[in-house]
């Protein structure tokens, strides 16, 4: 039997009861609330248990030994493939321990956290089944060993994507978003199908395992040229590049982010799941995976690069600024944060790109924390603001004011005296991205990115992705600082500036409602909790050589790069401590949000007033505010080169002309034809063959009717008629007496 | 031949017989036909006599001038049929006519060449002459059980039959209601 | 002595003249008279080959006499159907009994 609490073999029921939890939703306790709360929440956080047990032995604080060098695996033979068998299995690395603490973490947070947000959604139960779906399928990606698992754990997110981003499917823009989603992730996985299907075809294998520790087999993969562009590229390099196309789309990185904020039509904890703690995490997660893969043949730290690097490397860091570039000009508070996500994915990447691959994994954590909180506080914010407007127009019965935006920052203002609790979490939240120094998670994971970008860039090595992906990173940090800056300012500074503003909050002061105070208690509660890893997270991965924290929090070594370092079969090279990135990062962080709060916290806006940042662009442009907010207007190049031909193609072309014009055509001509055909079979019956079977005998009677006349029952006649016979024959018989006499 | 007396006899006789008979054929009047009909039959017992046969000869006016052609000016009476201006003729009398007189000619023309003609079979003469008691003679025949007797008993019980079945046949069916219309 | 066959050709004057009557006239009455002449041209053909040919057997006066008796008793049988018709339909036109027809 097997010994479930055995590390091997605990990671297969981590990703169990959220799949068991969305099962009996579905299908049994869908009509109950407080069944379906019970079971998403039991099963989430069991999840998170089970999770934690097999952390903690990873880290060998408790149970048994610690991971080290091996892992904790366990296969079980799937299904045949000719000669071979194929295994499915789970992998407990580092790379999935770290992961394995962040994401149930998140995960239970949101699902506490949806408890209170969706309590008055008349479709509240499904909303559980589909977020416990998501949860087994990321987390059966975490503890998958082989890229197909992990592909079946993609593919089912990408579903549930859909699904809960429409989930408010009533209105056209929801759905339109759902469909958005997953039609752009899904170009995306078909190019990521293929590079997975060609890697089978060379490796005969999927398992991680025996993929990235078998250096002869990456060796000969970056030697051999590729199926198609060999003469350009290996097939390791194709394969690699296939992968970080899924990536891509899956983590909304130019040019397919499209629907990331369209994502945000969504309810709230859905935006925190999918775009903090689970589904883009999981496209960052896959390639830090795949990275002996991607970097075959290539070494970055020396300066070698290939096609997946440096596509990782140069997308990544145009991603990162562009998208922190649109963010200035938002004004919806979600829509900041989902482009802010774009944002730090692209930093991500280009992370990876460069091949600082501890730090990667380091922001995936940090960023998944910190996210989520962000994005949950805001889903806070929005629902105090519709309590707000609900207040306003209820006591002004007699004025009806337009209706506002609550979503839209530009309405909100002086909201920390009215919901302080989510104000101390946003705050934490929002330094945390923006890289506070030396406080915040987001700081030390940043502050890490740059300093490998450093070195091996502009401070050494002067490897050209490097400098590149360094100038833009900064650059794009510095923005980041800014637009968070700004918006917490909109939201929380200053003084309201709509009555619906005013009145906001989760608790009506003169009838607090039981059902109202456990709703803001279940919403408020996960923020203070991820707030407080918000702040602590970062303190594991500081570099031994930093004066003074160094000392207390890395007395070993940098405890986080030591732990997943163990992943690779080769360990990574540390960074050597340099003050110039670590002061660069202080005044990036600093300086944006000096900025910000010069601009939009000293003097508030009022309402009405135009946002100081486009009065200054317009200046130099009055097109280039515009464009920003306006996405530089790739959504409507996509929809008039992609969308519009591929539905006019749909429309026109398959359904008018080929199917109803020429298969209906060819279909209604062999009507007709069987129709005339028949008709001539039915007139040639009619008049040949009734008039043969009907003349024959209308023939008959009339030639009886004329030949009965001749029994006219005259006695006479008849004797005339005897007569004359007997007269002719006797006279014949006479001749022929005669003739012979 | 030679006008002898037999042969004005004959021919007054025959010509008595067939004019009676034209009679019979064309007469409208039914009653006069009837009468015709005894003209004709007298000629027939006058033809008789010339061939010495006179038993014959009386029957011939006692049966059939006195009974017969009674019996048929009787039924002339009954029906009512005598004084009637109605068509004499029916729809086929020409053929009929044509047929009867075609009948003659190849009849005559039989007998005259058999009688007279190239291949005359027919005696010119009476071959013999009849036993000088002719009368006695066919009485005897006719009682004679190796000669006619047979048929002679087979023709009273013929009579008897048919008389009892004419009787029948004519009767009056409801003797005290008039007569069915017709039907 | 007149010879035979003038006999017969009065004889068949007389059939023929029967004849005729009986298939042209439409009284019933005038028919029977029809059939009447027919026998007696039968009777003088009887009595002619007699008197020619075997006169001295009493063979065809005999013959003659049975169809006396026949025509009589006909006669009476036929007048007696006439009779009876005529009682049941008014009519003795022989057109009219045309039953025996299809």
């Amino acid at each position: 039997m097997i010994d479930w609490t055995n590390a091997n073999f605990l990671p297969w029921l981590i990703p169990v009861p959220p799949l068991i939890a969305s099962a009996l939703i579905f299908l049994l306790f869908n009509r109950s609330w407080f069944l379906t709360t019970l079971t998403a929440l039991a099963a989430t956080i069991l999840s998170w248990g089970m999770s934690l047990a097999v952390l903690l032995r990873a880290l060998g604080l408790a149970f048994g030994d610690p991971l080290g060098g091996s892992a904790f695996s366990s296969q079980i033979a799937w299904m045949d493939t000719g000669t071979t068998q194929f295994n499915i299995g789970v992998l407990v690395d580092p790379l999935t321990a770290v992961m394995l603490f962040m994401v149930p973490l998140a995960i239970s947070m949101i699902m506490i956290y949806s408890v209170g947000y969706m309590a008055n959604d008349p479709r509240r139960e499904r909303f559980f089944g589909y977020m416990a779906l998501f949860a087994g399928a990321m987390l059966t990606l975490v503890v998958a060993d082989n890229l197909l698992l992990l592909f079946i754990g993609w593919e089912v997110m990408g579903f549930c994507s859909y699904s809960l981003i429409g989930f408010w499917f009533e209105k056209e823009s929801a759905h339109k978003a759902g469909v958005k989603a997953f039609m752009t992730t899904r170009v995306a996985d078909v190019i990521m199908l293929i590079g997975i299907v060609y890697l089978f075809a060379q490796a005969g294998t999927l398992n991680f395992r025996d993929i990235f520790f078998n250096h002869e087999f990456l060796a000969e993969l970056a030697s051999t040229p590729a199926l198609i562009f060999g003469g350009a590229i290996s097939a390791a390099g194709l394969i690699g590049v296939f992968l970080v196309i899924g990536t891509v789309g899956k983590s909304a990185q130019f040019p397919l982010h499209v629907w990331l904020p369209d994502a945000m039509e969504g309810p709230t904890p859905v935006s925190a799941m999918i775009h903090a703690a689970a589904m883009v995490s999981a496209g960052i997660y896959m390639i830090i995976r795949m990275y002996p893969l991607l970097a075959a043949g290539a070494d970055p730290h020396h300066g070698i690069y290939n096609a997946p690097l440096m596509l990782m490397a140069y997308v990544g860091a145009f991603t990162a600024l562009f998208a922190a570039i649109i963010a200035v000009a938002q004004n919806d508070i979600k829509r900041i944060l989902a482009y802010s996500t774009i944002s730090q994915l692209g930093f991500m990447m280009a992370a990876l790109g460069i091949g600082a691959y501890v730090a990667a994994a380091f922001h995936l954590i940090t960023h998944g924390i910190f996210k989520a909180l962000l994005f949950m506080s805001s889903g806070a914010v929005i629902h105090a603001m519709e309590h707000g407007e609900h207040h306003a127009h209820a006591e002004h019965h007699g004025e009806h004011a337009a209706p506002i935006d609550v979503q839209d920052i530009r309405s909100m203002g002086g909201l920390r005296q009215r919901i302080p609790v989510t104000w101390w979490a946003f705050l934490a939240g929002g330094m945390a991205l923006a890289g506070f120094p030396l406080i915040t998670a987001g700081f030390w994971s940043k502050d890490e990115i740059l300093a490998e970008a450093w070195h091996l860039g502009v401070g050494g090595e002067w490897f050209g992705p490097a400098v590149f992906v360094f100038i833009l990173l900064a650059v794009a940090a510095f923005l980041t600082a800014f637009y968070t800056t700004r918006q917490l300012a909109m939201v929380f500074g200053g003084q309201p500036r709509t009555a619906a503003a005013e009145h906001a909050g989760f608790v009506d002061p003169e009838h607090p409602t039981p059902a109202a105070q456990a709703i803001s208690g279940f919403m408020q509660g996960p923020l203070l909790v991820l707030a407080v890893f918000a702040v602590i997270a970062g303190f594991v991965g500081v570099h031994p050589d930093f004066p003074l924290l160094g000392a207390i929090f890395s007395p070993y070594g940098n405890p986080f790069h030591n732990f997943v370092t163990g992943t690779l079969a080769e360990e990574m090279p540390k960074v050597a401590f340099n003050w110039l990135p670590v002061l660069i990062s202080f005044l990036v962080a600093l300086g944006g949000i000096w900025a910000g709060w010069m601009v939009y916290w000293r003097r508030p806006l009022a309402a009405g007033q135009e946002d100081p940042t486009k009065v200054a662009l317009d200046r130099v442009s009055p097109a280039l505010y515009t464009a920003m907010q306006r996405k530089f207007y790739l959504d409507e190049l996509y929809n008039a080169a992609f969308v519009r031909p591929a539905q006019w193609i749909s429309d026109v072309l398959v359904a008018q002309i080929v199917d109803r014009g020429i298969i209906d055509g060819v279909l209604h001509f062999i009507a007709r034809a069987a129709t005339v055909i028949g008709e001539t079979f039915k007139r040639f019956n009619r008049v040949v063959i009734d008039g043969v079977g009907d003349g024959i005998p209308s023939g008959i009677a009339r030639f009886g009717g004329w030949f009965r006349q001749l029994q006219s029952g005259q006695v006479q006649q008849y004797l005339l008629m005897a007569l004359l016979s007997a007269l002719v024959i006797g006279m014949v018989v006479f001749v022929r007496l005669i003739g012979r006499g | 031949m030679e006008l002898t007396a037999e042969i004005v006899v004959f021919a007054v006789f025959s010509i008595i017989t067939l004019t009676g008979g034209v009679g019979v054929a064309l007469t409208r009047n039914l009653f006069r036909s009837a009468l015709m009909l005894l003209v004709s039959l007298f000629g027939v017992a006058g033809l008789f006599v010339l061939l010495a046969a006179p038993f014959l000869a009386a029957v011939q006016v006692l049966i059939y001038m006195g009974a017969i052609a009674i019996l048929i000016i009787f039924a002339v009476m009954l029906t009512r049929g005598m004084v009637t201006a109605r068509r004499v003729m029916n729809d086929q009398w020409s053929v009929a006519a044509v047929v009867a007189l075609f009948l003659f000619a190849v009849l005559a023309v039989i007998f005259v060449q058999v009688g007279q003609g190239e291949s005359a079979v027919l005696p010119l003469n009476p071959t013999g002459d009849p036993p000088a008691d002719g009368t006695a003679a066919l009485g005897q025949a006719l009682l004679d059980p190796a000669q006619y007797v047979l048929p002679f008993e087979v023709a009273a019980l013929l009579l008897a039959g048919v008389l009892s079945g004419a009787i029948y046949i004519a009767r009056d069916d409801e003797p005290d209601e008039p007569s069915q219309t017709r039907g | 002595m007149v010879p035979l066959w003038m006999y017969l050709v009065v004889a068949a004057a007389l059939f023929c003249l029967g004849v005729f009557t009986v298939l042209a006239r439409r009284n019933a009455v005038a028919i029977l008279m029809g059939v009447e002449l027919m026998l007696n041209a039968v009777n003088i053909n009887l009595v002619a080959f007699w008197r020619f040919v075997t006169p001295a057997t009493m063979m065809g006066q005999a013959f003659v006499v049975f169809v006396f008796v026949v025509a009589a008793a006909e006669a009476a049988v036929g007048l007696a159907l006439i009779i009876a018709i005529y009682r049941r339909r008014q009519s003795v036109v022989a057109d009219d009994a045309n039953l025996l027809k299809w």
